[in-house]
C-alpha cells in the first residue's frame, strides 16, 4: 500500500491530509475525491458516519460472511461433539431414549454457533482492518490527534497513480478544508 | 405509540444543552482523565465494596476448608441461596444486553447514554452468577470437569442434561458480552490514547485501542460486526435465561415444571436487570454531572420497560394459580396452597407486594420522574425478584409428594456473607469501571449528536 515516492526535499511521503470540521463536508470531499478519480484515500472520523463509504465507493461485505462460515461451523462443532460423545465415545441408555436424542442436542449446538459466530465477528473485523497496528504514518500529521475527538480528516495516499505532489495538495485545498498537509512516511 | 418510541427527541432531546463534540468528548473522557477529582461518595461506594469483598473472600476461605457443608441446604432442599443468587445475579445481568444489543436493532436510540454502564453491569453480573455453581460443586479446583474434553477418567458431561446447557450457556454468554463490550470500547480507548497525559495511561489505552485510527474503511467493518454481534446476542440472551430456566421446567417437581417458564424467566430477568440499571445510574448521573446525557427521559423509559416486564412477570404468578386450579393435580394444588399458607407464606405475599403491587407506581408519569420514588422501586423490585427465585426453589423443594420427607430450610450466617459478598464485589466492579473507563459510549454519543443536533451554523467559531 505504502509505496513511498521521492519527493525534492527528501522526505518520503504518504500522502495530503485534509482537515475538515463538519461530518458533512467529509462526505463532500470523500464523494469528490473518489469523482475525480482518486482510488488511495481514507477517511478518517472520531464516529462512523452514514453513507461515508458510498461516498468514497468504498464496498467490503467479507464481515458478514466470515460470520456466517463461522456461525455454521461452530454449530456442526456443536453438534457433532456431542454425537460423538453420546453415541460413540460415552453412550448411555437414559430411560431408553436413543443414543441420537437430537432434540436434546440443539440447546449447546445453538450456544456453539453464537460463540464461533461471535469470536469470527471480533477476530475477521479486526483482522480485515490490519488491527493491532500500533503505528501508522497518519498519526504523526498535524492535529491527528482530533480524529478520535472532534475533527475529520482526508487522506490521500502518495501510492494512487493519480497521486502528484502539487495537483493533489491543490485538489485537496479546493475543498475547503481547515488545512492541508503533508504525511510523512514511515522510515522503513 | 410508535411515533413517540421511534421519534422520542421531537419533545425532549436526548442530549441536552448546547453541545459541541469536543465538550461530549470532555465530559465522558475527562471523568476518566481527572483522577484527583472523584466525588467522595465513589470513595465512600468503593470502601463498602471492598468491605465485603472481603467477606466474600473469607466465607469462600471457609467453604473451601469446610465443605458446603456450612450452608443451610441439605437434603430435602438441596438447591437455595448458591443457586437463587446465581439465577437472580445471571437474571440482572441480562438488562446489558438488551440495552446493548436489543434496542440496538429496535433503533432505540436513547441506549446510546447507558449501553457501555448497562454492558458492564452484565459482565460483572455474570462474573457474580458464575462463582456460585463452581463454589456449590464443593470441589471448585476441579470445575474443569464441566468442561468437555478427552480425559483419563474417560468421561464426558451428559449433553442431555439442562445443567450441561448452562454451562455451554453460561460461559458464551460471557464471552460474547465481552467481546461486545470491548469492541464497542476500542474507538473510545483511542480517544483516551489520544488524550491523557499519563504515559502508563497512555500506553494501556493505546494496547486496548489496538491503533484504532477512525478510518472510514474500517467504521463501515465495525458497523457490520457490532450490528451482526447484537443480532447474535439477542437470541443469545434470550437462549441464555431460557436455559436456566430449564434447569427447573425439565424436572419434574411441582412449582418447577412449568411451560411458562422461559418466557416468565427471561421477563423476569429483564425486570430484575432494569432495576439494577436504575440502582446504580440514579446516583452516578448526579455524582458525575451527567444529567445532560443520562436525562429524566432516560429514567421514564427504563421505568416503562421496568413496568411492562413486571406486568409479564405478574401475568406468570397468575398463571402459575390458574395452572395449579386447572391441571386438578392435587401436588400442584398443595404446592400452591403452600405457598400461600405454609410456613414460607410472608415470603410470598411480600413477594407479590414488591413485585405485583408497588411497581404499579409506576404508570403515573409524574411518578416516573421522581428519582427517590424511582430509585425505591428499584430496590423492591430486586427484593422482589430475589424472592422469586426464593419461593421457586426452596420453597418447592421443602415439601414434594411424600409428606414423610419434608423438612424445612434455614440459610445460615455463611449464606448471607457470601450473597452480600458478592453484592459487595459487584459495587466495587461498577466503581472500578466508572473510574477507569470512559462509562458512556464517546463515539455513540458523538454520532447521535451528529443526528440530532440542531442544524445551526453558529457552532463556526470552535474553528483552528
Amino acid at each position: 500500500m505504502s509505496h513511498a515516492i521521492e519527493v525534492t526535499q527528501g522526505p518520503k511521503v504518504y500522502g495530503y491530509i485534509a482537515e475538515f470540521e463538519e461530518p458533512e463536508q467529509l462526505v463532500e470531499a470523500a464523494r469528490k475525491t473518489a469523482e475525480a478519480g482518486y482510488r488511495d484515500f481514507d477517511a478518517y472520523s472520531p464516529f462512523p458516519i452514514h453513507g461515508l463509504a458510498e461516498a468514497m465507493r468504498f464496498k467490503d461485505a467479507r464481515v458478514p460472511w466470515i460470520i456466517f462460515v463461522c456461525g455454521i461451523i461452530g454449530a456442526a462443532v456443536g453438534y457433532g461433539l456431542q454425537y460423538y460423545v453420546t453415541v460413540f465415545d460415552y453412550p448411555m441408555n437414559v430411560g431408553g431414549r436413543p443414543n441420537h436424542s437430537w432434540v436434546q442436542y440443539v440447546p449447546i449446538t445453538f450456544e456453539c454457533g453464537v460463540l464461533f459466530a461471535a469470536l469470527g465477528a471480533v477476530v475477521g473485523m479486526f483482522g480485515l482492518n490490519g488491527l493491532p497496528r500500533p503505528y501508522h504514518p497518519v498519526f504523526e500529521a498535524k492535529n491527528f490527534e482530533r480524529a478520535s475527538d472532534d475533527r475529520f480528516f482526508l487522506v490521500i495516499e502518495a501510492s494512487d497513480g493519480k497521486f502528484d505532489p502539487e495537483g493533489t495538495r491543490r485538489f485537496l485545498e479546493g475543498l475547503g478544508p481547515v488545512e492541508v498537509n503533508l504525511v510523512e512516511a514511515e522510515e522503513v | 405509540m410508535a411515533e413517540t418510541l421511534t421519534k422520542p427527541h421531537d419533545e425532549e432531546p436526548l442530549i441536552e444543552g448546547n453541545q459541541t463534540y469536543a465538550s461530549l468528548t470532555e465530559t465522558v473522557a475527562g471523568v476518566v482523565q481527572r483522577q484527583k477529582e472523584h466525588p467522595k461518595s465513589w470513595f465512600v461506594a468503593f470502601v463498602l465494596g471492598f468491605g465485603l469483598v472481603n467477606v466474600l473472600l473469607l466465607s469462600i476461605t471457609y467453604l473451601v476448608y469446610m465443605g458446603i457443608g456450612i450452608w443451610g441446604n441439605n437434603q430435602p432442599v438441596a438447591w437455595s441461596f448458591d443457586i437463587i443468587n446465581f439465577v437472580w445475579w445471571i437474571g440482572i445481568g441480562h438488562a446489558g444486553t438488551l440495552i446493548s444489543a436489543i434496542l440496538l436493532l429496535m433503533r432505540q436510540e436513547w441506549r446510546t447514554s447507558i449501553n457501555r454502564f448497562a454492558e458492564a453491569m452484565t459482565i460483572f453480573a455474570v462474573m457474580c452468577a458464575g462463582m456460585y455453581p463452581l463454589l456449590h460443586t464443593g470441589r471448585p479446583w476441579v470445575a474443569y470437569w464441566l468442561l468437555p474434553y478427552p480425559n483419563i477418567l474417560a468421561m464426558w458431561p451428559q449433553p442431555r442434561s439442562p445443567l450441561v446447557w448452562d454451562v455451554f450457556a453460561v460461559s458464551t454468554y460471557m464471552t460474547v458480552s465481552i467481546l461486545f463490550w470491548y469492541t464497542g470500547l476500542v474507538p473510545d480507548l483511542a480517544t483516551l490514547r489520544d488524550r491523557v497525559k499519563n504515559r502508563f495511561a497512555r500506553v494501556l489505552a493505546g494496547m486496548g485501542s489496538l491503533g484504532w485510527r477512525g478510518s472510514a474503511k474500517h467504521w463501515m467493518r465495525y458497523e457490520q460486526a457490532y450490528i451482526i454481534l447484537a443480532g447474535l446476542s439477542t437470541p443469545l440472551v434470550l437462549s441464555v435465561h431460557t436455559i436456566v430456566s430449564f434447569d427447573f421446567a425439565v424436572s419434574l417437581l411441582p412449582g418447577w415444571q412449568a411451560t411458562i417458564f422461559p418466557p416468565y424467566f427471561v421477563a423476569g430477568a429483564v425486570y430484575a436487570g432494569f432495576a439494577m440499571v436504575l440502582t446504580f445510574m440514579i446516583p452516578m448521573r448526579r455524582w458525575y454531572r451527567i444529567e445532560h446525557l443520562v436525562t429524566m427521559n432516560h429514567i421514564d423509559w427504563m421505568a416503562k420497560i421496568m413496568l411492562t416486564t413486571g406486568l409479564i412477570v405478574f401475568y406468570g404468578y397468575i398463571v402459575e394459580v390458574f395452572y395449579a386450579w386447572y391441571s386438578a393435580n392435587p401436588y400442584e394444588q398443595f404446592m400452591m396452597w403452600n405457598r400461600w399458607k405454609g410456613p414460607y407464606a410472608p415470603a410470598y405475599w411480600l413477594l407479590i407486594v414488591c413485585n405485583g403491587v408497588i411497581p404499579q407506581l409506576l404508570w403515573s408519569k409524574k411518578n416516573r420522574r421522581n428519582l427517590s420514588l424511582v430509585f425505591g422501586i428499584s430496590l423492591v423490585v430486586s427484593l422482589g425478584m430475589w424472592l422469586e427465585r426464593f419461593i421457586i426453589i426452596p420453597v418447592s423443594l421443602h415439601r414434594d409428594f411424600l409428606p414423610s420427607s419434608w423438612g424445612m430450610y434455614y440459610p445460615t450466617i455463611w449464606d448471607f456473607a457470601m450473597f452480600f459478598g458478592t453484592i459487595g464485589f459487584f459495587v466495587m466492579m461498577m466503581f472500578l469501571f466508572v473510574r477507569f473507563i470512559p462509562m458512556i459510549s464517546i463515539f455513540e454519543v458523538r454520532e447521535l449528536w451528529s443526528r440530532i443536533r440542531p442544524k445551526q451554523p453558529e457552532r463556526r467559531e470552535v474553528g483552528a
